[in-house]
């Protein structure tokens, strides 16, 4: 059992970056206009008309 | 007319040579607006940046200051159709915003750590069936701790905060039990830890702190999107002001930028900008929003003048005498002051409830140590069981029970046009049993209208709203709104102090007073605050009586009041003689006129005395005190700012039904809290006889603890449920850009 003391640390690992990366994605505001996120997907704007 | 406006106060610089405005934008009502918004502004010259907020709906705009300004980019959104007004973000709001960031990022961690523990803890419950050894169960224990000490003390500070606040305001609310639950279960898990025992609490824990967080996080992000609204609304009235450069030009500039000693000119059918003196001029003043009283006041050199008023015949000159914060009469002030103390003594549900609970569970707690002791168990044995009581009473159902019914409350109030300022507001409404209105303004529309043209003959109200359109006097304005056509007479001319005319397909046609119209008939009795308005079409000469008129659903609301066993008066700034008629069409008997602020506190005292609770709606300067002593309080979003300041929720539109609305919907709310805490109570009747004789494992606390909060969240979802006969809140709530702009007092575009 002793693989565990290796791979329970990564695994936690793991979950902090996930964990780090919404920090980061709140702090850039990501999460401010949830709504309007949505819709930018499918806005062409990076087709010029 | 040319208006240079002053953008200074709202826009900030970000870079050299660049700054940046907030736009509260109105008309978006389709996610293709988007689009349409920020690809109009991006190809004009001088624009940075443009990003539209669809959940805020507020448009940020950066431009370089050399190339373009403010003014071009706002005209360039009015051609596409929607309104930009400049936005100043508040401070509370800002405030609010950094605290929900907060509470996500403690969310963050605590949902985070609740995983990790969650593996590992489901991992030595399976490991007791299959004989885990026991240095894997203590790895895992300690791996446990590692992640569980760290994460409770950053996402426990929410709680830990509010405990010690209150704590050191010598009061017991619900984060009291809460903290010390968390503490006492991570201590002893630690304690059991080092000593190889087999049961650990880590993940009863962090899996509360998950659920109570959960419950803040929606609580605040509703605050926030209520609040956001309501701000939004705000800069929709954008109250402006003229005021004279040092070069005697006149700019255009926000209210909130005004400085005593200001000059500032006030052009009839505007509202005063702020607490005045009046230099020059001559003219009649409406301040019916400060006193209640619809008839109109004679003002000249030297008057002073309050903030709100509206200007009626002459263009004024005045000096501003006290700017900023929203200016009171001092009476008033005093009167706010001492009514708002009485009521920061309410006590919300969930701590009245906390303030039984929690010295019920310690107690509970204690006497199941001493019991375990003269039973002759270890002081060790004793302890754990009294800690697993405390774990297992900890109040994740009862803290979660109010907090959910009120995020869901809120958002239906919110979807029915009405605004909730705080959060108790809800547990007030629901308790009140009398509903005291004011007249002007709250009953009544805050703008007039022209009160006989159900008896006028077909077509002529719109022909006569066609020529009024030519002029800013507020008496035409209020001809105008009546009428349904939208286009004015091409060559219609006021005639300055008689009235407008204008030759249409060879007829003359007149708006304005009996002279001026040729009127012979005797002079009408008038009610007080009604004015008149004639007009000529050829040899026609017809009569416009123009008052404030009744919402349009007052009637059926006040019935609807009635029929909810509310009982209704109306307490009025405005002469009796003017409250009588109103009184009688809505079959309201209890009626008061020519009440000062004064009176209408005494008159709640002698309700209170009888032992009422009542609710006040009230929107005017002198209903602000009345607002505050009253045990719940609404106002319409026409309100003055300090009537808004002192209610307990704001409600939109023109319509009374939003009153209807938010007691029905409270009441509803207040039976499904009190029924969340009946389930809790339930829960703990079960579980704490279990805890006390020992029964209780992690793995039974665990599970005890989540189906009690999924239990209480789900029963609060029923208040979703909207009732059938309730007209959808949508359609009433929103009101169109025109009668909004009506509703703050702007007359003509």
């Amino acid at each position: 059992m002793n693989i565990l003391v290796v791979l329970v640390p990564v695994a936690l690992f793991l979950g902090l970056a996930g964990l780090a990366a919404f920090m980061w994605s709140l702090r850039a505001g990501q999460f401010d206009d949830a709504e309007g996120a949505g819709q930018r997907i499918i806005s062409d704007d990076d087709v010029r008309r | 007319m040319e208006e240079t406006v002053d953008f200074a106060h709202w826009s900030r610089r970000t870079g050299a040579g660049v700054a940046e405005i907030d736009l509260a934008i109105d008309g978006i009502d389709c996610a293709a607006c988007l689009d349409e918004i920020e690809g109009a502004l991006r190809p004009l010259k001088g624009i940075e940046r443009a990003r539209l907020n669809l959940t805020s709906r507020r448009l940020t705009v950066a431009w370089r200051e050399a190339e373009t300004n403010p003014a071009k980019f706002i005209d360039e959104l009015a051609r596409i159709g929607y309104g930009a007004f400049p936005f100043e973000t508040e401070r509370a709001e800002a405030a609010e915003a950094a605290q929900t960031k907060w509470l996500l990022k403690c969310l963050a961690v605590a949902a985070f750590s609740a995983m990790n523990i969650m593996l590992l803890s489901v991992s030595v419950w399976s490991g007791e069936a299959t004989y885990m050894d026991a240095p894997t169960r203590d790895f895992f224990h300690w791996m446990s701790a590692l992640i569980a000490l760290p994460a409770a003390a950053y996402a426990g500070q929410p709680f830990f905060r509010n405990a010690m606040a209150g704590l050191r305001a010598r009061s017991l609310n619900m984060d009291v039990p809460i903290s010390l639950g968390i503490m006492l279960a991570l201590g002893m898990s630690v304690y059991e830890t080092a000593h190889h025992a087999e049961h650990a609490y880590f993940d009863s824990a962090i899996m509360l702190l998950l659920f109570l967080l959960s419950g803040r996080v929606f609580d605040q992000l509703m605050r926030r999107k209520t609040r956001a609204a309501a701000a939004n609304l705000t800069a929709l009235k954008g109250e402006r002001a003229h005021r004279y450069a040092p070069d005697g030009s006149l700019v255009v500039v926000p209210v909130g930028a005004l400085r005593t000693g200001d000059r500032v000119l006030v052009r009839p059918g505007e509202r005063i900008p702020a607490d005045a003196r009046l230099i020059s001029g001559r003219s009649e003043v409406d301040e019916s929003v400060i006193t209640g009283e619809t008839s109109r006041r004679p003002v000249e050199d030297g008057a002073g003048l309050y903030a709100g008023s509206i200007n009626f015949d002459g263009a004024l000159t005045l000096e501003v005498t006290a700017a900023g914060q929203s200016s009171l009469l001092d009476e008033v002030g005093r009167l706010v002051e001492k009514a708002s103390e009485a009521r920061g003594a309410y006590r919300r549900l969930a701590d009245r409830a906390a303030k039984i609970y929690a010295p019920m569970v310690h107690a509970t707690a204690f006497a199941t140590l001493v019991g375990w002791l003269l039973y002759g168990s270890t002081l060790h044995d004793a302890i754990i069981t009294a800690i697993a009581v405390l774990i297992i009473t900890c109040p994740c159902a009862l803290a979660l029970a109010v907090p959910a019914v009120q995020v869901v409350a809120s958002g239906s109030l919110f979807r029915a046009g009405v605004y909730l300022n705080s959060a108790e507001a809800l547990e007030r409404l629901a308790e009140a049993d009398w509903v005291v209105f004011d007249k002007s303004g709250t009953l009544t529309l805050p703008t007039p209208g022209v009160a006989n043209a159900a008896s006028l003959p077909a077509g002529l109200l719109d022909t006569a709203a066609r020529l009024a359109m030519a002029s800013r006097h507020p008496l035409a304005a209020a001809v105008a709104r009546a009428g349904m056509a939208r286009m004015p007479f091409a060559n219609a001319e006021e005639v300055p102090g008689a009235g407008v005319k204008a030759y249409v397909d060879g007829v003359e046609l007149r708006l304005g007073s009996a002279a001026f119209c040729e009127w012979s008939g005797e002079a009408p009795s008038l009610t007080p605050g009604a004015s008149v308005l004639y007009f000529r079409r050829g040899e026609d000469v017809c009569r416009l009586e123009i008052r404030q008129a009744l919402r349009s659903d007052a009637v059926e609301s006040i019935a609807a009041l009635k029929a909810m066993g509310l009982g209704v008066s109306i307490l009025s700034g405005d002469l009796p003689s003017a409250v009588a008629p109103v009184a009688a069409t809505l079959g309201i008997d209890d009626w008061k006129g020519g009440m000062k602020p004064a009176d209408k506190i005494a008159a709640l005292e002698a309700l209170k005395a009888r032992g009422l609770r009542v609710l006040m709606v009230g929107d005017g300067l002198n209903d602000a005190p009345a607002l505050a002593a009253a045990h719940g309080s609404l106002s319409p979003i026409s309100a003055v700012d300090l009537a808004q300041a002192q209610s307990d929720a704001v409600f939109l539109g023109e319509k009374l039904q939003p009153v209807v609305e938010a007691i029905r919907t409270s009441r509803k709310a207040r039976v499904l809290m009190r029924e969340n805490l009946g389930l809790a109570i339930i829960y703990n009747a079960i579980a704490v006889p279990l805890a006390v004789m020992g029964f209780v494992t992690p793995l039974i606390a665990a599970a005890a603890m989540s189906g009690s909060s999924i239990l209480v969240t789900l029963n609060a979802l029923r208040g979703r449920a909207v009732p059938v006969d309730a007209p959808s809140g949508n359609n009433d709530a929103r009101p169109t850009p025109a009668s909004r702009l009506a509703m703050a007092g702007k007359v003509c575009p």
